[in-house]
């Protein structure tokens, strides 16, 4: 043992285990197993029925007939259910909604979060702690679901895209983030920014948002998962079935088992699959955010904890 | 924007006088403003810009969050939505009933039937749900290899991203009278079954649903808890002779503690909210009986029945109710020592 830790120590690639301290035991052969199965189980249910929606949703017709119904192995790839989806109608209006949508929503929260999260953050300004009293009772009680909606509804948002944006536009949690983060930015620079003649929008411009880019982008994420995912705002709020965003037309599509406008045509002359076309619209719905979330992933922890918890 | 240098510039000058030292030394410390010194319209007129800032999610968070408060009126009212288009108007116009509503609600069968279905999947989820993100982070805290870490990580949060639409949709396809599981089945001559519409299984599927979607993510805390364990711990625990179990139940398991108590503390005062989308989505399917809770008691009398007096009146007596568990909770995990959701 005390042989192997007089020799130079190499970099461990990525496939070896990093040294171990000479005061543990080797792992025994049983529990490197049995923790490898586990884990691989955990993941395996997770990708597994992913892995059945994408292969379904690229298979032909004929593939899905043969499997009778569900396709586990690929075989003939075909994107037919894609094209047809996003060849205009129902799917493609569906998604584009979503889309804009989560861009101008997450822009909307983004800003009123950021400049309120800075606001909030220089401890000791006048009246800070009433309104951070303020947004923190939300998190303790909710109005009610009736008042909110017929609320909305005196409003004028009912049948208008503001209602999917306007009422849960901001969640305190991520402002409470994004406050702890800024606050914990060093003092000096805010400092001598100050001395330099920059006001506040300034500060939080040019110093404080470059600073937070990590945090930053794991609320835009926050966010944008939370205006992508949205389906219930829409069921209550939007009447008009052609303003509805993917999630509600996903809704229509796998829980009614119908078919998407424009597209009965198609599965009528046999040559797609409605499963197809079902699955494709889930590829769909996942992949922004399937894409995504891997990239911010090594600042989840950071976001979620930063200051997450500070009176 | 022109901005008041006389206020701010005493201000700063009272900083630097105070703490020199820790303005150069220290980094992460707030900006204090002190205040005592200064009248209140000199704060006003240094803080506005700030104050400026927080105007739009106040004004957001006032409209959307405080002023539907008011309309909790329609539970003692008998509400006519035909009175007018506009809601305010026709709550305006309402005759009260004092707590009709309210001893209707008692009187009422389903609403019981709500509760206990509420409470029955609460028990379960705190039950079956509740362990299993501690255990995974323990086995994901116990691998050591970085890229294999990342790699569990990245596929263990990634249901949490997605919609509820989503993960029902492929719970379907799995499990669904048309499902891989029922085609399974058949080619083995058994009977091809549908759990997806099965009432007795329905609260066992709805936790089911929920560990597959936010099991990973809640290992998050957790991780973050075990990373600041520090590793001379273990080794003087090494040292004394303990093995790799000892290790683990008298330095990572009390490591955790305080972070299982709070996050218990909190599910509890959080009891009579389960999964309001994710049963919504399915109740239909599935039906009342065992589908129905307190949110969507509330949803369907309300939005479905435009019976709407009714509907705030149960929604009033649980938010009521869920205030207190709320607040409850919040007051067991300070006499814990814990800091709950909000500093004492």
């Amino acid at each position: 043992m005390s042989a192997v830790i007089d020799k130079p120590v190499k970099e461990p690639g990525w496939w070896e285990a990093p040294p171990r301290p000479a005061w543990e035991e080797a792992p025994s052969r049983a529990g490197l197993a049995g923790k490898g199965l586990a884990l691989s189980l955990a993941c395996l249910a997770i990708l597994f029925p992913l892995w059945i929606v994408v292969v379904t949703s690229l298979s032909s017709r004929k593939t899905i007939d043969e499997a009778g119904g569900l396709v586990m192995v690929p075989k003939d790839i075909t994107f037919i259910a894609y094209k047809e989806l996003l060849s205009g109608g129902q799917v493609t209006r569906a998604a584009i909604i979503s889309v804009l949508v989560t861009l101008v929503g997450t822009l909307f929260s983004m800003t009123v979060s950021v400049l309120c999260a800075y606001g909030l953050s220089r401890s000791g300004s006048l009246g800070h702690r009433w309104i951070l009293m303020m947004l923190l009772a939300t998190m303790f009680f909710s109005a009610g679901l009736i008042p909110t909606y017929l609320l909305v509804q005196s409003l004028g948002l009912t049948d208008s895209y503001l209602a999917l944006i306007l009422p849960s536009a901001l969640s305190v949690f991520n402002i409470l983030v994004l406050r702890g983060f800024f606050m914990g930015i060093s003092q000096e620079l805010i400092d001598s920014a100050r001395i330099d003649g920059a006001g506040d929008f300034r500060i939080l411009r040019q110093i404080v948002m470059p600073l937070s880019r990590a945090v930053l982008a794991v609320i835009t994420l926050f966010y944008a998962v939370g205006y992508w995912s949205a389906w219930f705002n829409a069921s209550l709020y939007l009447n008009d079935q052609d303003m509805m965003p993917l999630q509600n037309v996903m809704i229509q599509l796998v829980q009614k088992q119908e078919a998407p406008v424009g597209l009965g045509q198609a599965i009528k002359t046999g040559q797609l699959s409605g499963l197809a076309v079902q699955m494709a619209v889930m590829v769909m719905a996942l992949l922004p955010v399937a894409v995504l979330s891997p990239f911010i992933q090594k600042h989840f922890k950071k976001g979620m904890l930063t200051g997450a918890v500070k009176g | 924007m022109s901005h008041s240098t006389v206020p701010r510039s005493r201000a700063e000058a009272d900083m630097t006088e105070k703490t020199p030292v820790a303005s150069g030394g220290a980094t992460g410390s707030p900006e204090k403003r002190p205040s005592g010194k200064l009248s209140l319209w000199l704060r006003f007129r240094r803080d506005r810009v700030l104050l400026l800032m927080t105007l739009p999610a106040v004004v957001l968070v006032l409209v959307f969050n405080y002023l539907p408060i008011l309309g909790n009126v329609v539970a003692f009212q008998d509400y006519d939505p035909y009175i007018s288009d506009n809601g305010i108007v026709s709550m305006l116009n309402s005759p009260f009933v004092g707590m009709e509503n309210f001893q209707r609600i008692f009187e009422d069968s389903a609403f019981w039937n709500a509760l206990q279905n509420t409470l029955v999947l609460f028990s379960l989820q705190l039950v079956l749900f509740f362990p299993i993100p501690i255990l995974l982070a323990l086995l994901i805290n116990s691998v050591v290899r970085p890229r294999v870490r990342a790699v569990a990580q990245a596929v263990l949060y990634l249901p949490h991203f997605f919609s509820w639409v989503l993960v029902i949709a492929v719970f379907q396809q799995i499990f669904g009278g048309a499902g891989i599981l029922s085609q399974l089945l058949r080619q083995h001559d058994y009977n091809g079954l549908n759990i997806m519409t099965d009432p007795n299984t329905f609260p066992l599927l709805i936790t089911a649903q929920s560990v597959w979607k936010d099991a990973g993510w809640g290992i998050i805390v957790f991780l973050a808890a075990l990373a600041s364990v520090s590793p001379d711990l273990y080794e003087a625990a090494a040292m004394d002779g303990a093995g790799r179990w000892r290790r683990m139940w008298h330095v990572t398991l009390p490591a955790l503690r305080p972070v299982i108590a709070l996050l218990l503390v909190l599910r509890v005062g959080d009891a009579l909210t389960v999964g309001f989308e994710q049963i919504l989505l399915q109740r239909d399917a599935v039906g009342p009986g065992a589908a129905e809770v307190l949110d969507t008691f509330v949803w369907w009398n309300g939005v479905r029945n435009q019976d709407f007096g009714y509907a705030a009146a149960a929604g009033l007596i649980k938010g009521v109710i869920s205030i207190g568990l709320v607040l409850a909770a919040n007051k067991v995990a300070h006499l814990m020592g814990e800091q709950g959701v909000y500093k004492k």
